[in-house]
């Protein structure tokens, strides 16, 4: 299906892995000079995909087309040569190193047997110019913002004279600002006649920054729109998912009852003044803000991650001990962390094992020895209820595509009725119809009495689904609404720091 | 949702997977049986067993360690000192009991005082039982004045020297030890908080998971079973011996590499660690029995390291 007008095409790609079948003879083709989304329901194979671009997998069948060869990449430094760059969610960075080493890693100018430093700064700061970042060549990597970091990796790959260059969920972690920033940077590899392919679950993305789109369900190809006038929204989504999706949120209004969560003037790293709130019994709060408000922060103090160093946290009207989260779960709150490769899961585990792994200490014989029955049925029940998408529940959790980690790590945390549940990013690179299916199950859990606190960089799922609304600036609580009040203007007003909004 | 239904694995590799490291032991064994004179008798199996029962007993809890992503190598070191100790206290008191007490104590205390440096102020495993090894090391010599201790209480012996329905006592106590951890390591909540720590420790505490106490505890309890070992090994040898072990650890955790247990944790499976022992034994074995120069047996054993590694790279790259 590639013609010859295509950069980049992809013929027939098969890829089977121990009991699933990732990919199931895939074909489209990607012109030069175009951004390409890959869209898809979690597992549906577009890493997969993307990690035999690269040289990571080699495909059980098909092959690749670069400007009309036929290609298989038998590793990552053939991709390399070839002209292919993948940028993935996870950096392939050394954080220890300077921006310069890590640019030119692997190819260091050298004068003799020595490194040639100035040779080293002078290319380095030519590759960000590319990139257009102010970056100095000298700086730790690892110190710089995610966002930062990700432009490093960009350059690096242009500066190896990448022609195709596929992301993998670049903005997932990215600030509204430096996804502006990325989309100036895609859009100026793409007059510069770059084939992209971009994968996401934002369909916004898709409409604001893409020229065409292919839809993978389960490993096949659905459909490629070589152009997107004429393609809606509601188009992409009955391919993704196969059926129609039309309210994703379904708020229904919930009784609240007093008393669930009480915060009273919390103070901790992160945080410039202390904080206080509440979340009723039954209430779904959201809390919005830009990525470095001080949501996460807040969030971890009132889980035990960080010990406050002032303030009460009370649920159900009695003093949570705070400083471990051990203890906090114990006294009722527990929490779903927003990194889910450094916090979330134990990929070297079962799916099984990750899921139970919090409430089994309830489901314990004589105090002391697993109960095989409870551990197997509990696994099976979650993973049906969230739709986990598994091999079998023996699967090692870390084989499991990104979304489908994220669901079953949401399934730790609902094996078991609890009185307060935080949320950070519940649905970070979790597809529309998962989606759907977990909000729901939030207001099931709210509808049960539990008080819900949820933290996202979405506006749109932070209105769909609260109750109320606080919003964090800059380590504080800056402004609070209810449902009826929370207009997108308002609330991301709100959001802004003082000097941009007035 | 309805999802399409999935094919499942190939029944090669789960076989493979759950019992790899058992199939190569009878492989050797079956070859051992037809191929080196002596070896199936009832005496140098015999010899066999208890030739490994030292390593047997530690490799179970020296593979709860690398469960949770911890080393330590202070177990020879403990097995030394405990003997030493064990004996000098004994021929001080005359009392069997006091002198296990002591021993059993002085390793835990070792243990506890490892497991607070790595898990409570986060000092690197390595380093921590590193020093600790030599610290120990030195305190047997020093207890000992460098000479080994003879024991004078009779009855202590009946631990190494007694055998019970034809199987000596050590070996029963290295199959206690493997019954005991076994049950620890995958029907107990501690067993899975090990290897959840050592899967990713940021995780598992997020999880409440009690990192700092899971992990204290396993070095306390490395530090007791070493300590038996080593009163174990002094009653066989009716003595003592301050430099008796060296190396030992190494062998310890090659063990535990060879029964599949994973050096950046989070993965452990007894069975395969029980494999693992006997293989390192077996080998052992064989090449006494075939006269092979001790020299060569160092390089043969390092080989066999390697190429179980090797084995285990091959079978996840598919
Ligand atoms: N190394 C692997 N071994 C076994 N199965 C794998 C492996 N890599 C991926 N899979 C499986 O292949 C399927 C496709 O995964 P893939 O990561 O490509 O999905 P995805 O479309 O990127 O999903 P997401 O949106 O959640 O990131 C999943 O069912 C996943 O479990
Ligand atoms: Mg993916």
């Amino acid at each position: 299906m590639s013609a010859p007008g295509h950069a980049l095409g992809f013929d027939g790609l098969a890829m089977e892995f121990p009991g699933v079948r990732a990919l199931d003879g895939v074909s489209f083709g990607v012109r030069g000079g175009s951004v390409h989304a890959l869209l898809g329901e979690n597992g549906a194979g577009k890493s997969t995909l993307l990690k035999i671009l690269s040289g990571a997998y080699l495909p059980t069948a098909g092959t690749l087309c670069l400007e009309g060869d036929k290609k298989i990449f038998r590793s990552t430094a053939a991709a390399i040569a070839a002209g292919v760059a993948v940028i993935y969610q996870e950096l392939h960075l050394v954080p220890e190193m300077t921006v310069a080493e890590n640019l030119l890693l692997g190819r260091y100018p050298r004068r003799g047997a020595f490194l040639d430093r100035a040779a080293l700064r002078t290319e380095a700061g030519r590759l960000l110019q590319l990139v257009g970042e102010d970056i100095s060549p000298d700086a730790r990597l690892g110190r710089l913002p995610l966002a930062q970091r990700q432009m490093v990796e960009i350059a690096k790959a242009l500066g190896r004279g990448a022609r195709v260059v596929a992301f993998d969920e670049p903005t997932s972690s990215l600030s509204e600002k430096e996804t502006r920033r990325l989309f100036a940077i895609i859009r100026d590899l793409r007059v510069r006649g770059h084939a992209i392919l971009y994968v996401t679950h934002r369909l916004d993305e898709v409409f604001e920054l893409c020229d065409a789109a292919t839809v993978l369900r389960d490993g096949r190809h659905v459909v490629t729109h070589d152009a997107l006038a004429g393609v809606t929204r509601d188009t992409l989504v009955r391919s993704m998912v196969g059926r129609e999706l039309t309210d994703i949120y379904n708020y229904r209004p919930r009784a609240h009852a007093p008393g669930g969560l009480e915060v009273r003037g919390l103070a901790g790293p992160g945080l410039r003044e202390p904080v206080s709130f509440s979340v009723a019994r039954g209430e779904i709060t959201g809390f919005f803000g830009l990525v470095g408000a001080g949501r996460t922060e807040l969030m971890r103090l009132l889980c035990g991650a960080v010990l406050p160093t002032a303030g009460e946290v009370r649920v159900h009207g009695r003093p949570v001990q705070g400083g471990s989260p051990r203890t906090a779960i114990r006294d009722g709150i527990v929490f779903c962390p927003e990194d889910r490769k450094k916090e979330g899961i134990i990929s070297v585990r079962s799916v099984t094992e990750n899921i139970n792994l919090s409430a089994r200490r309830k489901h314990l014989r004589a105090g002391l020895f697993l109960d095989p029955g409870w551990e197997r049925t509990n696994a099976t029940a979650q993973i049906a209820r969230l739709g986990v998408r598994t091999a079998s529940p023996a699967t090692l959790i870390g084989l499991l595509s990104g979304g489908n980690q994220q669901k079953a790590i949401l399934a730790r945390w609902l094996s078991e009725p609890v009185r307060v549940v935080v949320l950070d990013e519940p649905t970070r690179g979790i597809d529309i119809g998962a989606k759907s299916e977990i909000y729901a199950l939030i207001q099931a859990l709210a509808a049960a009495g539990t008080s819900v606190v949820i933290v996202s960089s979405e506006l749109p799922e932070v209105l769909g689904i609260a109750d109320r609304v606080f919003v964090m600036r800059e380590g504080v609580i800056a402004a609070e609404f209810t449902r009826a009040a929370a207009s997108p203007e308002a609330v991301l007003h709100a959001a802004l720091p003082a000097t941009i909004a007035n | 949702m309805s999802r399409p239904p999935l094919p499942s694995s190939s029944a090669f590799t789960r076989v493979w997977d759950s019992a790899g490291m058992l199939l190569v032991l009878a492989g050797l064994f079956l070859l051992c049986s037809v191929g080196v004179d002596n070896f199936l008798t009832a005496t140098n199996l015999r010899g066999l067993a208890l030739a490994v029962s030292t390593i047997g007993m530690v490799a179970c809890t020296m593979m709860l360690c690398l469960a949770a992503g911890d080393f330590d190598l202070s177990v020879g070191s403990v097995v030394a000192f405990a003997g030493v100790l064990g004996a000098t206290v004994m021929n001080a008191t005359g009392s069997v009991l006091a002198g296990t007490a002591a021993a059993l104590a002085s390793g835990a205390l070792i243990g506890f005082v490892n497991g607070v440096f790595v898990a409570r102020l986060g000092i690197n495993a390595l380093i921590t039982t590193l020093a600790s090894m030599q610290i120990v090391r030195g305190l047997g010599f020093i207890v000992s004045d460098g000479r080994a201790v003879g024991i004078r209480t009779d009855g202590f012996f009946a631990l190494g020297n007694t055998a019970w329905l034809g199987v000596p006592v050590p070996v029963w106590l290295t199959v206690t030890c493997f019954v005991v951890f076994g049950v620890l390591l995958n029907l107990t909540i501690f067993g899975r908080s090990a290897l959840a720590i050592g899967g990713n420790r940021e995780a598992a505490h997020l999880a409440g998971v009690p990192v700092v106490r899971v992990k204290v505890v396993i070095f306390t309890l490395q530090g007791v079973v070493a300590a038996f070992a080593g009163l174990v090994l002094a009653a066989r040898m009716t003595s003592g011996q301050p430099n008796t072990s060296l190396g030992f650890e190494l062998e310890v955790i090659s063990a535990c590499v060879l029964g599949g247990v994973s050096l950046s944790g989070g993965v452990a499976r007894l069975g395969a660690v029980v494999a693992g022992v006997l293989i390192m034994g077996l080998v052992q074995n064989a090449m006494n029995l075939l006269n092979i120069p001790p020299f060569y047996q160092y390089v043969a054993r390092g080989c066999i390291l390697l190429g179980a590694v090797m084995l285990d790279r091959l079978k996840h790259r598919n």
